[in-house]
């Protein structure tokens, strides 16, 4: 019996132990970089135009740059895969054309996301003659958010229960008409949140922007979607590795307001999300 | 009996795609302004027959239909049938009340709107009329716009029987719409269906023999698939001719 409940409370230590193990790291690194970078932070650093290359001055364009590719990237990217969620999860029957749809969706999302740049570079960039710009970058990143959105989208709508679909068949109501008055509204915010988790991940990437849109020093705001522009994870890394006597505090007040970017988008899809628990009637 | 069948079915049988003969060679009558109540054990084939009324079983794949099946005459699997509105003409109350997750006053208009009546006061009058005809309106006209959930499970259902109503259909189905209920909601739902019968060609699976015994005008007997016996519900019950009714009906098996 006592050896029992010896078992038991190493158990349970080890659990503890490796939830600690996770978490420490991300206090760390949230903190740290709070730490460091908090001094550069003012209303100068985010509003005004970088200065002295990039030495001094502030983040604006970079920061109007990556809502820009964001927004743009939702332009492409949630139509679209919300629409290919809703032929999968609702009308496709379960064929081998469906099933290599799903592999292709699956083996998207495991492509590196330099490799995304490279093929948007190619097509986008080079063949259609956008060149680099903020419609380029937005389409490589579009294409690259696609697989999150697909399959959490797909997930939410299959959460709502098949008795839904078949009263409003027996009311004489047809399957698109049982998509857009039933399930869609009932899958909205689980659909919201794969939205911005697949946004957020946009926002931050480095990789697909690097030559499809990302100016390296561009003290202007773009004036359209066919101009270049700065964009935060860009410039992070420019003044990390490229510029040679950068102040560190503004390496970690830039690496800040992307992780404070990045972050409040997690935590709006936390409010989607708690929010769908507490309205759904089912 | 003068008046001509609502539905009639003509030697059907239907099999799914597993091979399973879920009914074999059934030829039935069902005729308006009574209670036709299809009862037997499980498995005997009586959901599947109500799911080939109003054209439900078309969702399941591999499916396959002999015979014909005529309301007013006319074949519903037809092609060029429109199964939209074959499905408003022949409404259906499920075994397990489900309420669609909005309010009670968008259950009741759901069906009315997707066929295209847009006139409040038509959807009102639609409204009031489906719940006071199931029973339900005064236990919930003052508050037509809380989530249908919020409503008991007894309510719930009588929801569902009013939401078909709301169709103005021309004939109910109900598969053991009673059968998650307690006895006096049992009881309301089943003196809803009396009154109803006036205007309505009603069809039931019911979930006991004695439900069937209270409810049916006409019974009919099913068992693996066939039909045993059809007639009168106070002959059925009473005097039946074949051995098997006796036996169910009597507790021997089932």
């Amino acid at each position: 019996m006592m050896s029992r409940q010896v078992y038991q409370r190493i158990g349970f230590a080890f659990l503890t132990l490796s939830t600690a193990v996770v978490v420490l790291p991300i206090l760390l690194l949230v903190g740290y970089i709070v730490v460091q970078g908090a001094p550069a932070i003012s209303w100068e650093f985010v509003t005004a135009m970088p200065r002295d290359g990039m030495r001094a001055g502030g983040l604006w364009p970079a920061i109007v740059g990556t809502l820009l590719l964001t927004l743009g990237t939702a332009v492409f990217a949630v139509p679209v895969g919300v629409a290919v969620a809703i032929y999968l999860a609702e009308y496709a029957r379960d064929t081998l054309f469906t099933r290599l749809i799903r592999l292709a969706i699956i083996n998207l999302a495991g492509v590196p996301s330099v490799v995304y740049g490279l093929f948007g570079l190619g097509l986008f960039v080079i063949f259609l003659r956008f060149g680099t710009s903020i419609l380029a970058g937005s389409l490589t990143l579009a294409i690259m958010t696609l697989p999150v959105i697909i399959s959490t989208a797909e997930e939410a709508l299959r959460a709502v229960p098949q008795p839904f679909r078949i009263v409003n068949f027996s009311l004489g109501g047809t399957r698109w008409q049982a998509v857009r008055r039933v399930v869609l509204p009932q899958a909205l915010p689980g659909i919201l949140t794969g939205v911005i988790l697949g946004l957020e991940r946009a926002a931050g990437e480095t990789a697909p922007i690097l030559f499809t849109v990302a100016a390296f020093f561009l003290p202007r705001l773009p004036r359209s979607i066919f101009d270049q522009t700065m964009a935060l994870p860009y410039h992070l890394f420019v003044i990390s590795t490229q510029v040679p006597g950068m102040p560190v505090r503004i390496q970690y007040g830039t690496a800040l307001v992307l992780l404070v970017f990045v972050l409040s988008m997690n935590v709006l899809a936390a409010i989607t999300r708690s929010r769908f628990r507490r309205h759904r009637q089912w | 009996m003068a008046e001509s069948p609502k539905f009639l079915l003509d030697r059907v049988s239907y099999t799914y795609e597993d091979g399973v003969q879920a009914l074999c060679d059934i030829s039935l009558c069902i005729y308006p302004r009574e209670i036709t109540a299809v009862f037997g054990p499980a498995g005997g084939g009586k959901s599947t027959l109500l799911r080939l009324l109003n054209r439900l079983n078309d969702l399941i794949p591999g499916r396959r239909l002999e015979g014909r099946v005529l309301l007013d005459g006319e074949d519903i699997y037809a092609p060029g049938v429109d199964v939209h509105a074959l499905r408003r003409r022949v409404g259906m109350v499920f075994a397990t009340p489900v309420p669609l997750p909005m309010s009670i006053r968008q259950n009741l208009t759901y069906g009315p709107e997707l066929a295209g009546v847009r006139d409040r006061a038509r959807l009102d009058e639609l409204v009031e009329r489906s719940l006071r005809a199931a029973a339900l309106w005064d236990e919930v006209k003052d508050r037509l716009d809380e989530p249908a959930t919020a409503l008991s499970g007894g309510q719930q259902q009588r929801l569902c029987l009013a939401r078909t109503l709301a169709l103005e259909p021309e004939v109910i189905l109900l598969d053991e719409p009673t059968s998650g209920l307690d006895p006096i909601s049992t009881a309301k739902v089943e003196a809803s269906l009396q009154a109803l019968k006036q205007r309505y060609t009603i069809v039931i699976v019911p979930h006991s023999v004695q439900q069937a015994a209270r409810v049916a005008d006409h019974a009919v007997f099913m068992l693996q698939g066939g039909l045993v016996e059809e007639g009168p519900g106070g002959q059925l019950f009473t005097k039946p001719r074949d051995q098997r009714t006796e036996d169910y009906i009597t507790g021997r098996f089932g």
